[in-house]
């Protein structure tokens, strides 16, 4: 039920991003979400990509420092108050939400949310159990 | 069993030893007196005379050389031949200051190639093997120092110099190189290019390391040893007592045995000058006592060592050095506390990290501040801000418990520190600008 995320370690100077970013253009990758964890420093760069193995390869190639994380991608009407349930139920749950993004897809009506949880298996059985969608790794790359 | 170039010299006995040093020293002070104005001008001045050195013992009485005379007298004020006389001449590498020159007869050349023939052959190397010399060729003298080494044994040279590292590693795997020579900076970069590009370093035939020009750890002995599956022994020389081969260490990496016929050491408390017992650090003095050119007497080398003379597994008797821990001048004092960057390299490996950092020492409202930023590599890397944090903290940790020092740590991504085909830049000082 858990989706691979690729994570990428830069550098805090100019014209990383757009590296990083022309890497996955050449080798063809579609990038479905994105987000960024910055410190003064460095930044944790986090992509949902179509092919992710592909990816992790491309972008290893060209020396970057890549791991795949596992994160549970949540589908969410996209109406006042959906979200927040969704978030209640976790802690609830007991569940320790380490971060989340969001991003919304072509379908009308559905927002989607990323998560990374400490315990994403049973985060995602939860949330299932109660009703939310979760997408599963070939719904979300063929999007 | 091991084997030796020069036995009857290596393995000679002390008393025999001290029976050719002493006659050798005392040529060569009455050849400085002689030949050299600046030696006689300094023996004058404390009223010593050539006849009052008679033996290794009268060392003490002679005054010290430093890279400043070297400096003063530049280029060629030390040199006690005639111009005509010379065969060649070297530079340093200038990494502490402006470049010093070194001349050489052709005797000299000969002494120097012996000694670096000598540590080959005291790594396990023989005539037969391939030697591929990544040293710089020039003025440095690393190239060249190995590569009429390894011509003097007999063995076969490939003077590969430093740089296209690619090359380099397709040399190692086509010719079938036996022998790696280079900075141990550089052999990890070669390390890193193998496992770059998914060969296995056990494929490769090279299976001793001669390494040297910069100070390095034990722990990056292990980590050399590892990438290229080989055997990794330390090399030491310099330009002004003749280059690399001054001393190596044998097959038991227990030590570097100094070529002591031709290059008589002392170890000396930097402060008073007073000659310092087997097994204390102190500065590394070198007399040269077989030399003709540059017969340099008492030269402080500003490393930081001890001397062993117990005799040596390996059968020779030649005293050994221990590495030294950095040059005094490589020493960064910082908030008052000693740091050496090889103490920094040390942490990082113990912590399981690459040694590829860089220390940035800079100086904001009159306190010190040390910054050492660090390579970062796929098993440091986790997904969390949280997590990187932490490993930040732990080389903070690791560098405050050894070090006394707090460092602020800075993750860079793989590669982004330039690597070195010759000496590594580790240090930034930023101290000395403003």
């Amino acid at each position: 039920m858990q989706i691979q995320q690729l994570s990428v370690f830069i550098e805090n100077k100019p014209g990383r991003m757009a590296e990083v970013t022309e890497v996955l253009a050449d080798a063809q990758i579609d990038i479905r979400a994105i987000s960024v964890a910055d410190t003064r420093d460095f930044g944790i760069l986090r992509v949902i990509v179509d092919k992710p193995k592909e990816a992790v390869e491309a972008l290893k190639a060209h020396g970057m420092t890549v791991t795949l994380t596992k994160v549970i991608a949540v589908g969410i009407d996209d109406k006042p108050g959906a979200f927040s349930k969704a978030v209640r139920l976790l802690s609830n749950e007991g569940f320790d939400v380490e971060y989340m993004y969001a991003f919304i897809s072509r379908d009308k009506g559905k927002a989607f949310v990323i998560i990374r949880v400490d315990n994403g298996q049973k985060a995602a059985e939860a949330l299932h159990a109660n009703g939310f969608q979760i997408l599963e790794p070939e719904t979300i790359y063929a999007m | 069993m091991p084997n030796y170039y020069e036995p009857e010299i290596e393995c000679a006995s002390r008393e025999k030893l001290r029976e050719i040093q002493s006659k050798r020293l005392v040529q060569a002070v009455k050849r400085c007196y002689e030949n050299v104005p600046f030696y006689k001008k300094k023996f004058d001045e404390i009223g010593l005379k050539p006849e009052d050195i008679r033996s290794i013992d009268d060392l003490p009485k002679l005054p010290f050389t430093t890279k400043q005379d070297l400096r003063d007298t530049y280029p060629f004020g030390l040199v006690a031949v005639p111009r005509g006389e010379l065969a060649r001449v070297h530079a340093s590498s200038g990494t502490t200051g402006k470049q010093t020159v070194v001349a050489y007869t052709q005797n000299d050349l000969d002494v120097w190639s012996r000694s670096a023939a000598r540590a080959i052959v005291g790594t396990g190397g023989t005539k037969e093997d391939f030697v591929h010399v990544s040293y710089g060729y020039g003025l440095f003298t690393g190239g060249l120092g190995l590569h009429d080494g390894a011509e003097k044994l007999g063995a076969t040279v490939i003077p590969v110099s430093s740089g296209n590292t690619n090359r380099q590693v397709q040399i190692l795997q086509d010719y079938g190189s036996d022998i790696l020579c280079c900075t141990p900076s550089y052999a990890m970069y070669i390390g890193e290019t193998v496992r770059d590009k998914g060969i296995d370093p056990k494929t490769l035939k090279v299976r001793i390391g001669i390494f040297g020009a910069e100070p390095w750890t034990e722990e990056m002995r292990r980590e050399i040893e590892k990438a290229l599956a080989i055997k990794a022994y330390d090399i030491y020389g310099l330009s002004e007592i003749a280059g690399p081969g001054v001393a190596c260490e044998c097959e038991e990496q227990a030590g570097m045995h100094v070529q002591e016929d031709f290059f008589f050491p002392e170890i000396i408390d930097p402060v008073t000058g007073e000659q310092l017992p087997d097994g204390e650090e102190g500065e590394l003095v070198f007399t040269c006592i077989g030399k003709e050119a540059l017969p340099l007497l008492r030269y402080r080398t500003r490393d930081i060592c001890s001397l062993n003379h117990e005799p040596c597994k390996c059968g020779r008797t030649l005293v050994r050095m221990n590495k030294p821990k950095g040059r005094t001048d490589d020493m960064l004092i910082i908030r008052g506390i000693n740091v050496f960057p090889s103490q920094i390299e040390s942490v990082l490996l113990d912590l399981g990290m690459d040694p590829n950092y860089r220390m940035i020492v800079d100086r904001k409202n009159n306190l010190d501040t040390l910054e050492v930023q660090v390579e970062m590599n796929e098993s440091m890397f986790a997904d969390t801000v949280r997590s990187l944090e932490q490993v930040e903290r732990t080389i903070a940790d690791a560098l405050h418990s050894t070090l006394n020092i707090a460092a602020k740590i800075t993750l860079l991504e793989p590669k982004s520190i330039e690597r070195s085909e010759g000496k590594a830049k580790r240090v930034i000082d930023r101290r000395n600008l403003g």
